[in-house]
């Protein structure tokens, strides 16, 4: 837009109309740096319409008024959000430009007030479905109806999309522009999951950065080979290292000359989410967390000082993890210890930090009870959670997943941690949880998932494969005996490696979540994301 | 002289004291082999020297008989069915059905019953050297319903008038018949014999009858879901997958992980083929169309003991409405109950499930590897044999045309 500022000075002498508009842009800029987006996006849409009506007698000088309030708005333009507006928007807004555009000279300016507001709200609603922490500050706009019950158009994320290269291309140019590296596919996929990416854990991104990383800050960059490596693993550990790195990566922020902190901040971390989604997709906590992280950081007043900013942002970080991990882990145990009986055979799978928590405070309140790990190929992540209970001194017992069918008539209760919670009452966990709730069911066997309500999320969803993870599938493979048996399975052509990360089971195996909140059945999901979604 | 076998001492009074070169008495039997079981060892030293000095026709035979039987069992102990099995259950069946067909054209018998005797008691042996291998005493009861026909056929009575069990027989008849199979019969030897060669023709064919059904049951464009690793499921793949085109989804075993050597096979033949963690058996079941699996053992009621995780497959495939097509040779089915919780299940070692590698804890903790798993009979839908697709329901008629009732405790 450099050529427009040469014209700034001309326009300003034009008619009355356009001085209400610049007066407009001008209140709205005051009001939030939302609407300037919003104003962007609908100058850029203008633009567009404007050129499709080349006849119109208006052209030129609309042409002008247009540049020249683009010219007017915040220089610092986030390049990272322009392709993801886009696609969604033009759709449905560019079909309501063209009616407004041919009428905006006959309009009063009452009307074309109302206008307006009225393309901002639908154009917030198609934002709302945004995934990928797209800032919320609906309290402080004048709205007519709740958010609730408009159409919600929402963005598909970008990891079930391998399969579009209209996707894919888009996703390598933002990275390309963010200066994080595209991680590439390994290994033949199974067909049934081509929508997913499949990364082999033996090239992690981190290879591809150089050294010192400008764009990448160090601690975010450990944090990504970290996550891909499998070293942390567990939603809430991922979450709560996420934390810890962005707190870092505030201690080290200055703010820029000519910059908001509030909004440069935003900009800052979006290539760091990118960065680490392509060493390993971000969980639901994950999301969350980051939704609230860039909710506090537009909060920022921006009178405020930066290094009282970052105090704040802080505290707030900590008080996140204080309370949505720590405390309601606390909660959910004192819960959960009602549930546990004298002489109870309880049954886990995997290792979940909530549900270890969860035994060893019930066997220091010297309930007596014994624990079956159940646990499965290849992760083999039960003989963590095995040797925790153990050191605490309760009696264990150890068995594969396959052996679940002799074990459970022994068992008295199922506890089962839970990945997220999706709003249809579908419960994702680790893959094997269903079956255990299923087989548990034929037995008739309690089955009690607890779970945090960070980590309820607004998604749907019905079977495991629209939407999940692929793991390296050379963990699949094992030597017994002395013998491979799957060592060249590359170079067989039909034969494939499934290694899946999650599954989601049916909230009818699932007799009580235990939560922060208490014991809701699965179906109350819902309702508690619509609590929260109110109090925000 | 038909020869006998017992240890240097025993064999040297016998020919001092010029014995009878036929024993027809079963109480004399018995005498000779008390007095070779007494001094057992002297036998197993001086074999050699039975072997030279009393060189009596016929009693090379005994010993080569009494060693293959002895070879037999100690290869039955020494690798277990379930457990990374040296051989198939069709390869066992075979060499038990050889075997039973060697003793009664070597061991010295004088009548039917005599034969039934001596079949029982080395079916005892070799059952009792692996419970869990149980085509060896289908086998051993196959032989013996043999027998009882071919008896009855030179008696020239008709089976039917033995085999049933009306009540009304039991009172009148006032408990079992009278016949003991006492009678000599001058032909019984060579009809047995050639009747265990009809079961041996029979038992090489299973394999190819079953495959044979295959694509009555399978359509193109499938998702057909299999675990572990069995030899009929993948002979009845590959003859499906010679004209159309699936997609197998096999579930490796743990800790055995037999799926992997499974699908290795299969892709071989140009079958897609995925191999996929036990863990995600049920995550995946809603696309298959069709389960289909291999067993140890067909249960008198229709369940199985296949196994484990297939307890968990049937489950799943029940959920989905899939249907579980089980592909058994009628040798696996055998007239055993499942009534007994703690004798049914077999166990391998810990180290399986928890490598030692894993240090201490190990002491503090009980590790459980079972091999097998019961399925009951409502969760299966079809079972595909060699003489054609039954429904679970009809698998007792089928046990009672097989074996005699009264063989069912060996």
């Amino acid at each position: 837009m450099a050529d427009s500022d040469g014209r700034q000075v001309d326009s300003i002498n034009h008619s009355t109309e356009e001085d209400v508009k610049l007066q407009e842009v001008v209140q709205a800029k005051c009001e939030g740096k939302e609407l300037t987006k919003e104003e962007k996006q609908r100058l850029r849409k203008e633009k567009k319409q404007h050129k499709k009506n080349k006849k119109d007698d208006r052209g030129p000088p609309e042409k002008e008024k247009e540049k020249e309030k683009a010219s007017v708005l915040a220089p610092s333009k986030p390049a990272t959000q322009s392709p993801a507006h886009k696609a969604p928007v033009p759709v449905n807004a560019s079909a309501s430009e063209s009616p407004v555009a041919a009428e905006k000279p006959a309009k009063s300016k009452a009307e074309q007030r109302a206008e307006r507001r009225a393309r901002q709200d639908t154009e917030r609603a198609s934002k709302q479905g945004k995934k990928e922490g797209g800032q919320q500050s609906a309290s402080s706009k004048p709205k007519a109806t709740p958010n609730e019950l408009q159409p919600v158009v929402k963005r598909l994320p970008e990891h079930i999309q391998v399969d579009d290269p209209a996707a894919l291309k888009k996703l390598a140019k933002k990275l390309e522009r963010q200066q994080v590296p595209l991680r590439s596919d390994y290994g033949y996929k199974v067909s049934l999951f081509s929508h997913l990416h499949q990364y082999s854990r033996k090239n992690p991104p981190t290879q591809q950065i150089s050294i010192p990383a400008t764009v990448i800050h160090p601690s975010i960059v450990r944090l990504g080979l970290q996550y891909s490596q499998g070293i942390i693993a567990g939603s809430n550990a991922r979450s709560v290292a996420l934390l810890h790195a962005f707190k870092q990566v505030i201690q080290d922020y200055s703010t820029p000359p000519n910059e908001e902190l509030s909004r440069d901040l935003v900009n800052k971390l979006s290539p760091y989410i990118s960065f680490l989604s392509q060493c390993r997709p971000l969980s639901a906590s994950m999301g969350n967390a980051i939704k609230h992280i860039k909710k506090e950081i537009s909060n920022i007043p921006s009178q405020c000082k930066e290094e009282e900013a970052k105090r704040r942002l802080q505290e707030c970080i900590d008080s996140y993890i204080n309370e949505k991990i720590i405390l309601a882990s606390e909660a959910i145990s004192k819960y959960a210890i009602e549930k546990i009986s004298d002489g109870d055979v309880i049954l886990v799978y995997g290792c979940s930090s909530l549900v270890n928590h969860i035994l060893c405070e019930a066997f220091e309140k010297q309930r007596k009870f014994r624990v079956i790990v159940v646990d499965s190929r290849p992760r083999l992540e039960g003989r963590e959670a095995l040797r925790r209970l153990v050191k605490k001194g309760i009696r264990c017992t150890y068995v594969l997943i396959s052996a679940l069918s002799y074990i459970l008539p022994e068992v008295s209760k199922v506890f089962l941690g839970a990945h997220a919670l999706l709003a249809n009452g579908y419960v994702m966990s680790r893959v094997g949880t269903s079956q255990i709730a299923l087989v548990a069911k034929a037995y008739n066997v309690p089955v009690l998932v607890c779970c945090e309500t960070y980590k309820f999320c607004e998604r749907v969803q019905t079977d495991s494969f629209v939407s999940n993870e692929l793991d390296d599938p050379d963990d699949l493979i094992v030597t017994r005996n002395g013998k491979t048996h799957l060592e060249n399975w590359q170079t067989v052509k039909s034969l494939g490696l499934l290694n899946l990360v999650y599954d989601v089971t049916p909230p009818d195996f699932v007799d009580l979540v235990i939560t922060d909140l208490g014991m809701i059945p699965c179906t109350s999901v819902p309702v508690v994301l619509r609590v929260k979604n109110v109090d925000q | 002289m038909d020869g006998w076998w017992g240890c240097y001492n025993t064999v040297l009074i016998a020919v001092k004291q010029q014995k009878k070169s036929r024993i027809d008495d079963p109480e004399e039997v018995s005498v000779w082999f008390r007095k070779c079981s007494s001094c057992q060892e002297k036998f197993v030293q001086n074999q050699r020297f039975t072997e030279t000095l009393v060189k009596m026709p016929g009693a090379d035979k005994e010993t080569d008989l009494s060693e293959r039987i002895e070879s037999f069992l100690s290869e039955l102990k020494r690798c277990g069915s379930g457990a990374g099995s040296l051989r198939g259950s069709a390869e066992t069946a075979r060499e038990t059905t050889a075997l039973l067909r060697r003793i009664t054209a070597q061991a010295r018998w004088g009548n039917a019953g005599d034969l039934m005797e001596i079949i029982r008691k080395e079916g005892r042996r070799m059952t009792a050297a692996q419970p869990s291998e149980t085509t060896v005493g289908n086998m051993v009861r196959r032989v013996l319903k043999i027998i009882r026909e071919e008896y009855a056929r030179s008696r020239g009575s008709t089976e039917e008038a033995d085999q049933q069990e009306s009540l009304h027989k039991l009172l009148t008849s006032g408990g079992s018949s009278e016949d003991n199979f006492r009678q000599h019969f001058a032909h019984l030897k060579a009809n047995v014999i050639e009747a265990i060669n009809e079961l041996l023709t029979e038992l090489e064919g299973t394999t190819d009858n079953i495959s044979m059904q295959a694509l009555e049951h399978i359509h193109s464009n499938e998702v057909i879901m299999t675990i572990g690793r069995s030899r009929t499921v993948e002979a009845f793949l590959k003859d499906a997958a010679r004209k159309r085109k699936f997609h197998v989804m096999v579930a490796e075993c743990a800790p055995f992980c037999q799926g992997h050597e499974m699908a290795t096979s299969l892709s071989k033949e140009d079958i897609e083929t995925t191999v996929i963690p036990d863990a995600a058996i049920f995550a995946v079941m809603s696309r298959v169309n069709k389960v289909i699996i291999g067993t140890q053992t067909v249960l008198a009621n229709g369940g199985l003991r296949a196994v484990n995780g297939t307890h968990t497959l049937a489950l799943a495939a029940k959920h989905h409405s899939t249907p579980l097509i089980v592909c058994a040779p009628m040798f696996k089915l055998s007239p055993q109950f499942p009534n007994e919780e703690d004798t049914f299940h077999k166990f391998v070692s810990p180290h399986e499930v928890l490598p030692f590698t894993e240090g201490e804890i190990l002491s503090k903790v009980n590790a459980h590897g079972p091999v097998f798993d019961y399925v009951p009979p409502e969760l299966i839908t079809l079972f595909i044999s060699n003489i054609g697709g039954n429904a679970p329901s009809y698998i007792y008629r089928l046990m009672s045309e097989l074996y005699h009732p009264e063989d069912h405790e060996l």
